[in-house]
């Protein structure tokens, strides 16, 4: 279970908090999509809870663990799956899945029969040893699934997944993140896809100017939204239509 | 440990990937070291092949000009032009057709001659051995200046050699002179003037000995080990980058969030560049042993002092790596990195001696010196191929390295983990 007390975080030199005392509490076993335009907070929101970000107040625990007392079991506990590839071009897929799979402590035969067993389920066994600069962004994406849950982690966050892929690349992914969820992998994602969290999460929350407007099941927000077909109608009702411009 | 080894294998791969950067990282220093090395050597064979032109304007046509003229002769430096006018050898030395000029003074010969002989006959006047008739003059003679025209593009050092070797060629005259002038007054008969030019006091070279063996050094026992040190402290800027790559391709992002210590993925890098570091060493004393002598340079003589040399590339490769990893953590891009990685270690050369002896240097950057590790490095490599030292000699400069290597590399971790503490 993710624990969010009063959490807030402002840069240096910025005018407004990114994340303001923010409250929030995600079960084990969810799906659970944040979500909010551009700015909102999203991504800050996700970097501290994968220790890539310190906060400005507040607190959190992950299953009861924090950063400052456990931090190595809670980085064995969890996965991230970060919005840029992170991984080495010049490297092969392999290549890349058995180094960031040994970071985890994984090795030998194990390890190995992973990554086949992760590149088949996700459609790039016979690219295993191409370099990853030669992939697409689909691919890449991909990999960058894989590098994140060889370990198996218990919690899996996730920075936009799917952004800049194809419909094909996208399903492969929403399926597997599917089937993790359904061994127990407790997933935390953040999104711009509506109609793809709408499916996909168990619970959503909108984020708007660092605050929680919004929090439920997709499908009960849209029911309490008046004149609401969708998440999108939803999203648009409490963030508005003007353009999010600001640093 | 399995996570070190796994970062190594890493490290390997991403470097072994870029073929191209690979082969610079070797190749270059090897060019370096080649070109250095034949620039250096044959500059001092082409003094001795190829001769400067010294124009020479002779307003004595006496025995002091003709003294210089031999002088210049046997040096075999230089090759004598003749010109009649003062201003046109300016003309031509300030405009760099010509490096040199030197003009004698009217009546320089016979003034010496005079000024001699009043000093000679005052002298032996005081011990009463002056005939009082005989007093040829009491003209007072003014002082004689030799001009000297410098190009001036050419450097100090050769106008300080230029004028030191005239003012011995006149100092010379002057003794002969005086003792012609002594053995003139003093002798009743007419005798052959002997002058004995063959010095008296002389200097001898002592070097030191290996297996009472003289070691003479050479430009290749100078450059080698000079330049060496300059390639491996060259690792800086690749490895640089590579740290910043990681930060800006997202792989450094993905590491923070893996169950793995900054120093563990640091050891990695440290592990195979310190590798790169030795195989270069290993590089540049095959050029020195084998590919030198081939194309006419002085062998690096390398015999029971291999072991030595490859301790003191170990170290200095250390303090090499540990100021690429600072360097590395500290910059946010590659625009940081390279140029100023690729600057501080020219800085870092000029400071430790490679291309000025710190002997040479004004005395606060003497006291500078001392702190770069490449002053440290080529100290203790000057120990083992110049100065015959054992291992007790190079310990301090080992000692030294290997604080920097820990040191820096202390700084890039404490730094890394506060600036990501959460």
């Amino acid at each position: 279970m993710i624990q969010i007390q009063k959490l807030s975080k402002k840069y240096k030199g910025a005018d407004y908090f990114s994340v303001s005392n923010l409250n929030l509490a995600i079960e084990n076993g969810e799906i659970f999509g944040i979500l909010g335009p551009n700015g909102a907070g999203k991504t800050t929101l996700i970097s501290m809870l994968c220790s890539l970000i310190k906060p400005t107040s507040g607190s959190f625990t992950i299953n009861g663990l924090n950063y400052a007392n456990n931090k190595r079991e809670l980085k064995q506990l969890i996965g991230i799956v970060p919005q840029e590839y992170a991984l080495y071009p010049s490297l092969t897929a392999y290549e890349n899945l058995h180094y960031f799979g040994s970071m985890y402590g994984l090795k030998g035969k194990e390890l190995k029969n992973s990554i086949l067993d992760y590149l088949e389920k996700l459609g790039l066994a016979e690219f295993s040893n191409k370099k990853i600069e030669v992939f697409s962004g689909g691919m890449k994406r991909r990999i960058n699934l894989i590098s994140s849950i060889l370990h198996q982690p218990k919690i899996l966050f996730l920075d936009e997944p799917t952004v800049g892929v194809d419909v094909q690349s996208k399903n492969v992914i929403i399926e597997h993140l599917q089937q993790l969820n359904n061994q127990g992998t407790t997933i935390v994602y953040t999104s711009h896809h509506l109609n793809e969290a709408e499916k996909f999460c168990t619970r959503v929350a909108i984020i708007d100017y660092g605050k929680i407007i919004l929090k439920g099941s997709p499908k009960k927000l849209v029911a309490n939204t008046k004149n609401a077909h969708n998440l999108e109608d939803v999203f648009i009702a409490f963030t508005g239509k003007e353009l999010r411009d600001h640093v | 440990m399995y996570k070190l080894w796994a970062s190594v294998y890493k490290e390997f791969l991403l470097l072994t990937r870029d073929l191209g950067g690979l082969t610079i990282l070797f190749v270059m220093p090897l060019v370096l070291i080649i070109t250095i090395t034949l620039i250096q050597d044959s500059s001092f064979k082409s003094i001795s092949n190829t001769k400067i032109p010294v124009l020479i304007v002779d307003n004595d046509k006496g025995m002091i000009s003709e003294s210089i003229f031999e002088g210049l002769k046997d040096q075999k430096l230089f090759d004598v032009i003749i010109k009649d006018k003062e201003e046109e050898a300016r003309d031509l030395v300030f405009k760099g057709t010509y490096q040199l000029a030197i003009i004698i003074p009217e009546n320089l010969s016979k003034d010496l001659e005079t000024k001699i002989n009043q000093n000679v006959e005052g002298v032996l006047e005081e011990f009463g051995l002056e005939e009082e008739e005989e007093k040829p003059s009491d003209v007072i003679i003014a002082t004689k200046e030799v001009r000297l025209y410098f190009d001036p593009a050419i450097q100090q050092s050769f106008k300080m050699s230029i004028k030191s070797g005239i003012d011995k060629m006149i100092s010379k005259i002057e003794t002969k002179s005086i003792y012609k002038a002594f053995q003139e007054q003093l002798s009743d008969e007419e005798t052959e003037f002997s002058f004995d030019s063959e010095k008296f006091i002389s200097f001898k070279e002592i070097t030191p000995k290996l297996d009472d063996k003289e070691i003479l050094p050479n430009s290749a026992q100078h450059n080698v080990p000079a330049w060496t040190l300059f390639a491996i402290f060259f690792i800086i800027v690749p490895l640089s980058i590579n740290m910043v790559k990681e930060k800006s391709q997202g792989t450094f992002v993905r590491l923070r969030t893996n169950p793995v210590s900054y120093a563990t993925v640091l050891g990695g890098k440290t592990v195979v560049f310190l590798i790169v570091c030795l195989i270069q060493f290993v590089l540049m004393m095959l050029i020195g042993v084998y590919l030198f002598p081939a194309i006419g340079l002085p062998t690096l003589a390398v015999s029971g002092k291999i072991f030595l040399a490859f301790v003191v590339a170990l170290f200095s490769g250390l303090a090499a790596v540990g100021l690429g990893l600072l360097l590395g953590t500290l910059a946010n891009s590659q625009e940081q990195a390279a140029p100023f990685g690729a600057t501080f270690v020219v800085v870092l050369a000029a400071l430790g001696g490679v291309w000025v002896p710190v002997f040479m240097m004004p005395n606060f950057m003497q006291i500078v010196s001392k702190l770069s590790p490449m002053n440290w490095g080529l100290n203790a490599f000057y120990d083992v191929f110049l100065r015959n030292g054992g291992l007790l000699e190079i310990l301090p400069e080992l000692t030294l390295l290997l604080l920097f290597f820990l040191i820096t590399t202390g700084i890039s971790i404490i730094y890394n983990n506060r600036k990501n503490a959460v």
